[in-house]
């Protein structure tokens, strides 16, 4: 039988092949070829990429380089997203590996926030959590934490340590006993559909008469477009990690397990696709 | 030799061989419940208003109505096992519970018989000598159709037969013994002047009258006027540790006699006859607590104490007087623990007795607590439930622990009765019971209680239960009762007190003298009744009240209807008349079910709520996994060449430890550590620890690879948080790495790293495989071990010392498994649990522990300790000692110095959970005080003095309990001593049939577990096996070849088990080796291993297909604890003492070498992990490694060809 726990493993472990090409008008000294690499889909794409950044810039002339920025079919990719959720909205249903674009000029400033380093990487990961903390804990398991402990956190996802990450985050997806839950899900919805970056509101893992609530039961409250009527054709689907978790999910369950480093579900809802 | 002949001659054509062979005509299609099904449970038990007896499970979340429903009750008073109570009829009744195990109890008759010259042993006796039937003083004449059933709830068996054991030995000539003379020393053997020889005639009787309510012949003097019971309490089971299942029963009439019911005991659950205590006053209700506290309320509203109560003297020998908290407002209600004591006033009021213990059963003052109750009851472990005054609904004292014994809030228990969920299925039961379940207390203070007429309490100065005794009146008016509801019933007393003496229904006592009809207290002016320890406010119903004056029960009941809908309703809960808690065991960290709507998904009760929507919870979860294998593979698996984006990098753990250090003298040294993991160039995983310290200012260090950790094994010094590792090469010294945290969370972390690397290192993760060998230190740690192919195989052994072992969370004395994974324990408090197939638990949090199927787990064990005295000619036996003596308080050697104040727990685990008390069941025996007398320190202690005798000794105890974490479930309610499963070949086509267990009780009853699956591994039920005396070990072997071991420490082998034979047919008795006792057996595939008390390993030789029992025993070995023997005939045991190259280890696994179908008994001894091991059991190891092609050769024994002889 398998164990909760695999969930978690088969989560951090999660990995996107991916090939990087350089954009056709960047301006090379010789032929860039493409780099291959196996992203987290629980990472950050500049948190992965050094050698990504080595490979192109090593044909490349110091003076064409600015800040490195990742398209895929013409949509910027938002760096402070986790590289899961930008493959499951964006491409997952392209085929292997995932073609993505290096561009090192014309840094779209509408689009995409700037990472000038890593430190800027981990003060975006830490207020995601602390946001999820607010959410779940009142902030009270966070608050309660140590520096290093938050470290911790930052180090085992930047080094992809899934043990020394959950040392610590289990103590974040834990809840009194006399709950039944977290206070409010952390949770993000995301659509390629509108304008909207994503939706997000506050919604409790339990009912008020006690049962818990479902996937299916968050989608019908803050995002009822998603799920097909009772008897119509499926048009979407709602994608977590690359799955698509039946709506019968208790969402307290998700969140424990099938949350981002960032302790936040980032649900991607995403059209059928057609054949 | 001696042979195992028997009188029921040799076993029949369905031989265990035979049976074997036999296909089961019949497979097993019943499905079983999933195995939280048997979580453990007690009842509290309940009468409503209507006398409808109720029990509410601590698993469950309904009432259930009493399976005997014929009978309405006033009282009742529950034990574990069994509830006394007060019918409607004024009879008292007890209701035994169903138990698998029978109670039954063995008559004995002798027939004695002399021998003359014509016609040789006769029943022809002398005029002097005894019946030729007799008991065995042979004073009394006992003729054995004579020998009658004590009363209808009891059923014979089966016929007299003649007992043909005699001291363990068979007598093998008709169950005869031989003397000179009537009375003598019998013997087995008949001599030449052997002139009288006599045998025991045995017989069984059972209580049958299990599951219903069984009347107690009453007690009636027809020379004096009936006096029926009053009340009732039930008590005094911790007065005795006997198992006989000590019970005093108290009850107190009308007129106020306090009377005792003799001779109750769990096999004598009726007890004998009822007898006067006097009394100094005339009671009017009584409260036996667990242990020796009693108080009684006197009708004028003093408490009455009873002192003197031990176990010489469960009844006590002296009354002292308790004045109520008020003067003006006498105690009406009591109710005892174990050490606490709660009462009611008249004025509902609920007091808190200060300062009760054994010493001191009056304790020392009263503190008022919060609510108004009609009755409070204290149950098991002094928690306390009451019964409101306003609403008459149920509540628990939340919050009692033994350090709070007062506790912190009333909780109302909002469970659902039996009828209103039989409304709606079982998938829909959860959603509705929303509706009825709330966690508030529902407000009664608007259905109108009425003021008190202050005449009436005048005129009624009874302390009174009044409604209880109301409604049953008229039990068959449930109008008219329930009419008493909550509140109003005040009112109704009024107008319904005068009628009681009318209704007559034995009440007719009632009517005269002090009016016990039920006499309404008073209402005070302003209700103490404050909202703090609510979770929501009530209306304080005096308000209301003040609008309905004078209310007359006649307006009560016109007014009521309204409220009484509201009340009476199917969602609703019933009117409580009478609650007691004596049966129900609730913990602090119990979670009980009653409050609340249940939670869905904590991690706790997971897989409580798996059962009750186990399709579709499994539907969401299962596709999960399913989902996420498939990306795996989706995305990974044709890309695996592609470089990851991140690299592993070395995670360093750094701390400051204590080191128990290499060098003399060997003492505890600071050292600083430092774990470093790495990948290495195959992916794989491996640590090193590093210990720096510093010798003459020289810094140093010493490293272990993680790969090379056989074990960890966790606080092996009492007073550190401590910890040890082995390698191979430190097993073979018997000298472990020893470290030690400053703190207990210090330590676990430690562990549950180190622990996790070792796993990690060696690949090893998640749920031990059903073939995993399982052993148990002696601290009850449980490790499991995954066997190599080449531990059993024929030759080149695996060397033992590598065996890797990983700890698993709970705490056991005894662990069996078989190698479709069933694996059962048995704590020290002689639990059962069944392991559920997680992993983890205890100080293995996090991802060293799977999500669910982890419980909590709680054990109790003893600290013995040793009180010393010495004869002096002044003063007798005192305290000073000769200066050569032992201390005079220490441990069982006597060369520790143990005091009562001084002697901790074992380890910082354990906490104390009762005083210290005299332990009497010690061997040897011991007289009334518990002292034991011997001539001189060390000698053998005797239960009597004689004039020889110097020096005695008596032996106290002290109970701890530890609570931890594990996979592990409890089997429920039989407390077992051993457990045996049928080893079983991995590849046998038995997979459909279920797996065979047997156990023996701590009682010694043997056991057989029926229904035990794979997927249903804690079984259904248990099965009953017949036997003359107590048993002590049991062991089944792979050809379904029960053997036993008696307490009298005789061997006995069981006929004609087969899978549709479950039980066998019958026992045959097989003599010991000579001049041994035997105290363990375990039988593998066809060998068949005994271990004595002396420690001698042996072989039971000549057993064939056709004679299962065997010829003679051959010794093996010395210097053995424990053996197990596997499903390949393997034989592991725990040996006592083991030289390494360092140090000696005790308790040390030992795998014996050379055995081979014709040599099974083998030739030595293989050395594994030791110091502290207790328990090992390699029967769900079935694998090993095929023969090579050098098969024939000789194997060669790597130790000598004798026991593990310590040096």
């Amino acid at each position: 039988m398998t164990d909760d726990k695999d969930v978690l493993r088969d989560v951090w472990f999660g990995r996107i092949p991916t090939c990087f090409t350089l954009y056709q008008d960047e301006i090379t000294e010789r032929e860039a070829e493409p780099y291959y690499l196996l992203l987290p889909r629980v990472s950050y794409l500049t948190l992965v990429t050094d050698k990504v950044k080595k490979h192109f810039q090593k044909v490349m002339r110091q003076e064409d380089i600015s800040e490195i920025w990742f398209e895929y079919e013409g949509t910027p990719l938002k760096w402070h997203y986790p590289i899961g959720l930008l493959f499951d909205l964006l491409a997952s249903s392209s085929a292997l590996p995932w073609n993505i674009t290096v561009h090192f000029k014309s840094f779209p400033e509408k689009d995409l926030l700037h990472c000038p380093s890593k430190d800027a990487i981990e003060a975006h990961f830490m207020s995601c959590i602390k946001e999820a903390d607010a959410l779940k804990h009142k902030s009270q398991v966070i608050n309660e934490m140590q520096k290093k402990d938050h470290k911790q956190l930052w180090m085992g996802l930047q080094n992809d340590r899934f043990d020394q990450f959950w040392a610590i985050n289990r103590k974040l997806m834990e809840y009194p006993a006399e709950e039944n839950g977290f206070r409010y899900i952390p949770f993000r919805i995301y659509q390629t559909t509108t304008e909207r970056p994503f939706i997000q509101k506050l919604f409790r893992p339990v009912a008020a008469e006690g049962q818990l609530h479902t996937l299916g039961d968050l989608l019908k409250e803050v995002c009822p477009s998603a799920i097909a009527p009772e008897d119509g054709e499926k048009k979407n689907q709602v994608m977590i990690h690359g799955i698509e978790p039946m709506l019968e999910t208790p969402l307290q369950w998700l969140s424990e397990h099938l949350s981002y480093p960032d302790n936040f579900l980032h649900i991607s809802i995403i059209p059928q696709p057609t054949d | 030799m001696v042979t195992a002949e028997s009188s029921q001659g040799p076993p029949g054509p369905n031989h265990p061989w035979a049976g074997s062979q036999d296909t089961d005509p019949h497979p097993s299609v019943t499905s079983f419940p999933p195995a939280t099904a048997a979580m453990p449970s007690s009842a509290l038990w309940a009468v409503d208003l209507f006398g409808r007896v109720h029990t509410l499970s601590t698993a469950g979340q309904y009432w259930e109505l009493c399976r005997d429903t014929q009978l309405e009750f006033r009282r009742v008073s529950a034990a574990t096992q069994c509830c006394w109570g007060i019918a409607c009829d004024n009879q008292v009744y007890v209701y035994v519970c169903s138990s698998d195990v029978p109670i039954r109890r063995r008559e004995e008759a002798y027939e004695n018989q002399r021998w003359n010259p014509v016609s040789g042993f006769c029943d022809t006796l002398l005029l002097s000598d005894r019946c030729p039937w007799s008991d065995v003083s042979g004073l009394q004449h006992r003729p054995l159709d004579g020998v009658a059933l004590p009363s209808p709830h009891w059923e014979w068996e089966s016929d007299w037969y003649v007992d043909e054991n005699f001291g363990g030995e068979p007598t093998e000539k008709g169950g005869w013994t031989y003397a000179i003379d009537f009375p003598a020393t019998y013997t087995r053997d008949k001599k030449w002047n052997s002139c009288v020889r006599r045998r025991k005639w045995i017989r069984y009787r059972r209580y049958k009258s299990r599951d219903s309510w069984a009347k107690i012949p009453s007690k009636e003097d027809p020379k004096q006027l009936p006096d029926p019971f009053n009340d009732l309490s039930v008590g005094g089971w911790e007065v005795t540790e006997e198992p006989v299942g000590h019970l005093s029963v108290w009850a107190v009439s009308l007129q106020g006699k306090v009377w005792y019911r003799e001779d109750v005991s769990h096999p004598n659950p009726e007890g004998s006859s009822w007898s006067l205590v006097d009394a100094p006053e005339e009671v009017a209700q009584i409260s036996c607590g667990p242990y020796d506290l009693l108080w009684a309320t006197l009708w004028e509203g003093q408490a009455l104490v009873r002192e003197g109560i031990n176990r010489n003297n469960p009844k006590g020998s002296s009354w002292s007087i308790v004045e109520p908290p008020t003067s003006e407002n006498g105690i009406m209600h009591v109710s005892v623990g174990v050490g606490v004591v709660w009462a009611v006033t008249k004025d509902r009021k609920v007091w808190f007795r200060r300062g009760v213990n054994s010493h001191n059963p009056c304790g020392t003052s009263w503190v008022e607590m919060v609510g108004e109750m009609l009755m409070v009851n204290v149950g098991l472990n002094d928690q306390v439930w009451g019964i409101g005054c306003e609403d008459r609904a149920m509540y628990f004292r939340q919050g009692v622990t033994p350090s709070e014994l007062s506790g912190k809030t009333w909780k109302a228990i909002v469970a659902g009765r039996e009828c209103d969920q039989s409304h709606c299925g079982s998938s829909s039961s959860l959603l509705s019971a929303g509706c009825f379940f709330g966690d508030e207390v529902r407000s009664s203070g608007d259905s109108a209680p009425s003021d008190t007429d202050a005449s009436l309490e005048v005129e009624k100065p009874g302390p009174a239960l009044p409604l209880l005794a109301e409604s049953l009146d008229n039990p068959r008016n449930p109008k008219g009762s329930s009419a008493a509801g909550p509140g109003t019933g005040r009112t109704a007393e009024g107008a319904m007190g005068n009628a009681c003496p009318a209704q007559g229904r034995g009440e007719a006592a009632q009517a005269s003298g002090p009016d016990k009809c039920p006499g309404p207290a008073s209402t005070p002016a302003e209700l103490p009744w404050t909202n703090i320890d609510l979770k929501e406010p009530r209306k304080a119903p005096s308000h209301s009240a003040a609008g309905i004056p004078e209310t007359t029960g006649l307006s009560s009941l016109g007014l009521l209807p309204l409220g009484l809908e509201e009340h009476c309703g199917v969602d609703d809960q019933p009117l409580w008349a009478w609650v007691s808690g004596g049966g129900c065991a609730v913990e602090a960290c119990s979670v009980l079910k009653w409050f609340t709507v249940q939670p869905g998904l904590s991690p706790s009760v997971q897989t409580l709520s798996l059962s009750i929507t186990p399709a579709q919870t499994a539907a969401w979860r299962k596709q999960i996994f399913q989902q996420l294998t498939e990306r795996t593979k989706r995305e990974l698996e044709n890309f695996r060449h592609y470089e990851q984006a991140v690299e592993q990098s070395v995670w360093v753990k750094t701390g400051a430890l204590q080191w128990w250090c290499d060098w003399k003298p060997h003492k505890w040294v600071d050292v600083r550590v430092a774990l470093e993991q790495f990948t290495g160039h195959d992916g794989a995983r491996d640590s090193i620890l590093f210990i720096y310290y510093v010798v003459h200012e020289e810094k140093k260090y010493i490293h272990v690879f993680l790969n090379e950790v056989t074990v960890l094994v966790p606080g092996l010094n009492e007073a550190k948080h401590s910890f040890a590792l082995y390698t191979p090469e430190r097993t073979r010294q018997r000298w472990p790495v020893h470290l030690a945290a400053t703190t207990e969370q210090d330590l676990n972390d430690w562990l549950a790293l180190l622990s996790l690397s070792c796993c990690e290192s060696r690949k090893v993760h998640g749920r031990p495989s059903p073939q995993a060998i399982w052993s148990i230190t002696c601290k009850g740690d449980i490790f499991v071990s995954e066997p190599s192919p080449d531990l059993e195989a024929h030759e080149h052994l695996l060397p033992c010392d590598q065996m890797f072992w990983r700890q698993m969370g709970g705490h056991l004395r005894l662990v069996e498994a078989n190698s479709r994974g069933v694996v059962w324990g048995i704590g020290y408090d002689n639990t059962a649990w069944v392991y559920t197939g997680g992993y983890g638990g205890g100080c293995f949090q996090g991802l060293a522990s799977s999500t669910s199927n982890i419980y909590t787990q709680s054990d109790v064990k003893c600290v013995y300790i040793y009180e010393n005295q010495r004869w002096n000619p002044v003063t007798g036996y005192t305290s000073r000692g000769l200066p050569t003596d032992r201390y005079m308080w220490s441990d069982a050697t006597g060369l520790q110095e143990c005091t009562k104040a001084g002697t901790k727990p074992p380890s910082l685990q354990w906490t104390w959970v009762s005083d210290w008390s005299v332990d009497f069941s010690v061997p040897g025996g011991t007289d009334q005080e518990g002292w034991q007398y011997a001539s001189d320190f060390p000698a053998s202690y005797h239960g009597y003095k004689t004039m020889k005798d110097f020096v005695r000794r008596r032996c106290w105890a002290r109970k701890c309990k530890l609570v931890t974490t594990g996979p592990w479930l409890e089997v429920a309610p039989i407390t077992l001593g051993d457990v045996s499963i049928i080893p079983e070949m991995p590849d046998s086509s038995r997979s459909g049939h279920s797996i065979a267990l047997w156990a023996v009780s701590d009682k010694g009853d043997v056991l057989c577990r029926l229904g035990v699956s794979e997927l249903n591994p804690a079984g259904s039920s248990w099965l009953h096996i017949g036997t003359d005396q107590p048993f002590a070990s049991v062991s089944i072997g792979a050809c379904y070849q029960v053997w036993a071991v008696a307490r009298d420490g005789s061997a006995f082998y069981r006929g004609s088990v087969s899978p549709s034979q479950p039980a066998g047919d019958c026992w045959y008795h097989i003599p010991p080796p000579p001049k041994q006792r035997l105290k363990q057996v375990s039988v593998g595939q066809t060998s068949v291993y005994a271990l004595d008390e002396n420690g001698n390993l042996w072989y039971r030789q000549g057993i064939t297909p056709s004679y299962p029992q065997g010829s003679s025993w051959e010794h093996v070995s010395n210097n053995v604890r424990r053996v197990s023997v596997g499903p390949l005939d393997q034989v592991w045991v725990i040996a006592d003492k083991v030289q390494g190259s360092h140090s000696l280890s005790r308790g040390t696994v030992c795998h014996r070498t050379g055995v081979q179908p014709r040599e099974p008994q083998g030739q030595g001894w293989d050395y594994g992990i030791g110091g502290g091991w207790d328990h090992i059991s390699v029967r769900a190891s079935a694998t090993r490694a095929p023969w090579s092609a050098s098969q024939e050769e000789e194997p060669s024994a790597p130790q000598e060809a004798h026991g593990p002889v310590c040096c």
